[in-house]
């Protein structure tokens, strides 16, 4: 509880540090270097797994009731009798797809790894502001994902009502809901511990000198995602906790009177609203999107900036579009409930709401766009998928406004058409951004390069592949195919013409799959083989590259000062295309 | 390096870590108790029929609670007073009053579950009684919390004053503002559940 707040340990001192042993060092450590590449790895692994998940269901959605040859056998009869999919497991690996990807794939590698590693070296600071702290958000985030991976193995397999969890469906699902109920509390408070710790370090720990306009637009994106994660994750907390109590205590806060299951009336008190689930889940769930995208935005800032070796353009109206962006995401979430029957005023209010938060999207878009007018750039593959991000969530935006608007949302609601546009948002949007930061920041915490020809190899199969995905979805999803069936609407005559383009997705997803080899070799191999790097190997400004690759515990030698904003590239009359914002 | 202003204040925002820390920790609390009796709104006037709250609970032991959560509050604030004028044998006299009347409010709190459990009422015997086991459950693990760090002051965390008094006047502050936070919770708690 206050413990938070009152356990500001004093720090080891700097000379103490290689009494530690392996345990205090490695895997329980306060120190947020470790703790951040300890939520990277965690979160790399959990992508991994998300997208097995999802190469599973490709081959059921690509040949609906074909047997999945050579491993189809691996997953047991009640699963897969005869390597045929069960409808119920296409659910559950429907269901858990989208909780692993969005909670314990992109959330801990964007927020917590990114966000650990790089925003107390940016600010100028030793460390986080509450180190022990810092280290249980990591430890809940792991026990969290170890119920979530636990919850397959119970009876019943685990949650199958969608990573949304629809009442009355989640609450009258088998056990694997409750799990996935307490593994999401675990999550959320990993995320209300680190946003505290967060926002506290960016507030109290900056250099000398380092004003909140001198941030450099990674920290500001950190900054407002953790103000969403503060003040959106607890409404889903209390959601969770009702939930849990309708299956575990038989209230009946998400079920209505008279509910009719399997023929037989429900035998609970009755009285409830299921649709007060999905508002309390997307008042968490919208500002969440925005908690995936906007760290990929101060990724991507940071090195486009670096390599076209320019400031950025409109770095002010960014942070203004940001903050904007940040207190409008609350007031949006509805747009996910225009099927639920809601009246034309608030359908009214919200579709207004969703028409204004696209503005600042499309101010900090094109800032990025026009940075690049006119630069030198350099073509290494931190740029390469940090230029791509922007197409690519560029589609993902503009795709999302007929989304948003009441009347052409009810036609186009829960098709592929949705999972088309916020994939494109995120998977090539944030994960090409998150892939971007890895090769950007690895040498500061490795001392050494990646790759580039692997890399660049990584780049383009991946860029490729990601359309060959997902642009089929969009047809797909135009013919009014539902997300939600389990053979791809087969069963139906107007689905018929779009089998073949499930097919086109399916073999995009997987030779995606293979093109991720040569990241996660190089991922490992560079560790010890890469080129070595000098302390600031990108020539860059910010105030992370004035400490030694890796940095030792406690970061700074001395403490850094911030003489100027944080993008002086080619300023004239210098003799040097950069100017650091820590020389004086 | 070592991590700054965990006890003195930083000049430009005249705070220290744990300040900002604990008051951000209480905002997302608003927003979890917030989204609570948003759901009890709704649930409420969805619902055709809902009982006043003094026709089904008993709003006199509810009333003597909250007196002795209020009472409680009140030594807190004398407990960090006493710090401020260094005088810890008064500290750990109301240190101990604020833990004590935290039991007390949970002995209450304990017949009065009993009660309503012995006639049938459990959380699923109708929404009135699953709304009211869950905001006063959730509030009760709060207290317990709150107690929990204030017991920890009192005893084995007061060490710290020998060697640092201020940073253990701060974070006898920073348990405070939560102790705070508990106790408005229930102001708002009592009148919406007891009386409406």
């Amino acid at each position: 509880m206050s413990e938070q707040a009152v356990a500001a340990p004093k720090h080891e001192h700097h000379e103490h540090h290689e009494e530690l042993g392996f345990w205090r060092k490695y895997v329980f450590s306060t120190d947020h270097k470790v703790i951040g590449i300890q939520y990277a790895v965690t979160g790399l692994l959990f992508l991994l797994f998300g997208f097995s998940l999802m190469m599973l269901m490709r081959w059921q959605l690509a040949y609906p009731g074909v047997a999945l040859p050579l491993i189809g056998n691996l997953f047991g009869e009640a699963r897969m009798p005869g390597g045929t999919m069960l409808p119920e497991f296409y659910n559950e690996l429907g269901a858990m797809h989208g909780t692993i990807m969005v909670f314990l794939g992109v959330v801990p590698l964007a927020v917590g790894g990114f966000g650990n590693f790089v925003l107390p070296l940016q600010i100028g600071a030793p460390d986080m502001a509450f180190p022990k702290i810092n280290m249980a958000s990591y430890w809940c985030l792991f026990l969290g994902g170890c119920t979530m991976l636990g919850s397959f193995f119970v009876p019943g397999g685990a949650a199958q009502s969608g990573w949304t969890s629809y009442a009355p469906l989640s609450v009258i699902a088998g056990s694997g809901q409750t799990w996935w109920l307490v593994g999401m509390i675990f999550l959320i408070t990993s995320s209300l511990l680190g946003a505290v710790n967060f926002l506290t370090t960016t507030i109290q720990l900056r250099a000398k000198g380092l004003t909140f306009m001198r941030f450099p637009f990674f920290v500001w994106a950190q900054f407002v995602t953790s103000f969403l994660l503060l003040l959106a994750f607890p409404p889903l907390e209390a959601a969770g906790v009702m939930q849990l109590m309708d299956r575990v205590a038989g209230t009946s806060f998400f079920l209505p009177s008279g509910l009719v299951v399997s023929g037989q009336v429900l035998a609970n008190a009755g009285g409830g609203n299921a649709v007060l689930w999905q508002h309390l889940f997307w008042f968490l769930a919208h500002p969440e999107v925005y908690v995936l995208i906007l760290p990929a935005f101060g990724i991507v800032a940071e090195i486009i900036a670096n390599n076209t070796r320019k400031p950025l353009w409109g770095y002010r109206s960014m942070v203004y579009a940001l903050i904007f962006l940040g207190f409008m995401s609350f007031i949006v979430w509805a747009h996910h409930m225009f099927m639920t029957g809601m009246g034309t005023t608030m359908a009214a209010f919200f579709q207004t709401t969703t028409m204004i938060i696209s503005i600042p999207s499309v101010v900090i878009l094109t800032a990025l766009v026009v940075s690049l007018w006119g630069g030198s750039i350099r073509f290494n593959t931190p740029m390469l998928f940090a230029v791509s991000f922007l197409p690519m969530f560029g589609i993902g935006g503009l795709t999302g406004l007929p989304l948003g608007l009441n009347i052409s949302d009810i036609p186009l609601h829960d098709t592929y058409y949705v999972i088309a546009h916020f994939h494109y948002v995120v998977a090539p949007g944030t994960i090409f951004a998150l892939f971007a930061g890895i090769y950007y920041w690895y040498p500061k915490a490795t001392g050494r390069r990646m790759n580039e020809t692997l890399g660049k190899i990584h780049w383009i199969g991946s860029l490729v592949c990601m359309n060959v995905v997902f642009m089929p979805m969009f047809i797909v999803g135009l013919a009014g195919v539902s997300r939600r069936l389990f053979d791809a609407g087969s069963a139906y005559d107007f689905a018929q013409g779009t089998m073949h383009w499930n097919a086109v997705s399916s073999w995009g997803a997987w030779t995606m799959g293979l093109f991720q080899l040569p990241f996660i070799f190089n991922f490992f191999y560079s560790i010890w083989n890469g080129q070595k790097a000098d302390d600031n190997v990108w020539q860059a400004t910010t105030i992370e590259w004035s400490a030694p690759s890796p940095p030792p515990h406690g970061n700074f030698a001395t403490a850094p000062q911030a003489y100027r904003g944080p993008y002086e590239y080619s300023v004239p009359g210098s003799d040097k295309d950069f100017t650091p914002q820590f020389e004086a | 390096m070592d991590i700054p202003y965990t006890v003195a204040v930083r000049r430009d925002t005249g705070l220290n870590n744990g300040k900002i820390g604990i008051w951000l920790f209480l905002a997302s609390e608003v927003m979890l108790f917030g989204a609570l009796f948003a759901s009890y709104i709704l649930i409420r006037t969805g619902s055709p029929s809902w009982p006043r709250g003094d026709t089904v609970l008993d709003y006199r032991l509810a009333t003597f609670n909250t007196i002795v959560l209020i009472t409680s509050s009140v030594t807190m604030v004398m407990a960090w007073a006493s710090l401020m004028r260094r005088r810890f044998g008064t500290f750990r006299m109301y240190m101990a009053a604020t833990v004590l009347l935290g039991g007390v409010f949970l002995v209450v709190k304990y017949f009065e579950y009993s009660h309503h459990l012995h006639l049938g009422e459990y959380p699923s015997h109708s929404n009135f009684f699953a709304i009211y086991y869950t905001l006063t459950g959730l509030h009760m693990l709060h207290v317990l919390g709150g107690m929990v760090v204030n017991a920890y002051f009192w005893g084995p965390g007061a060490k710290l004053y020998e060697t640092n008094p201020v940073w253990f006047t701060n974070r006898v502050e920073h348990s405070g503002l939560f102790w705070h936070f508990v106790d408005l919770v229930w102001i708002f708690l009592f009148p919406t559940l007891y009386l409406l």
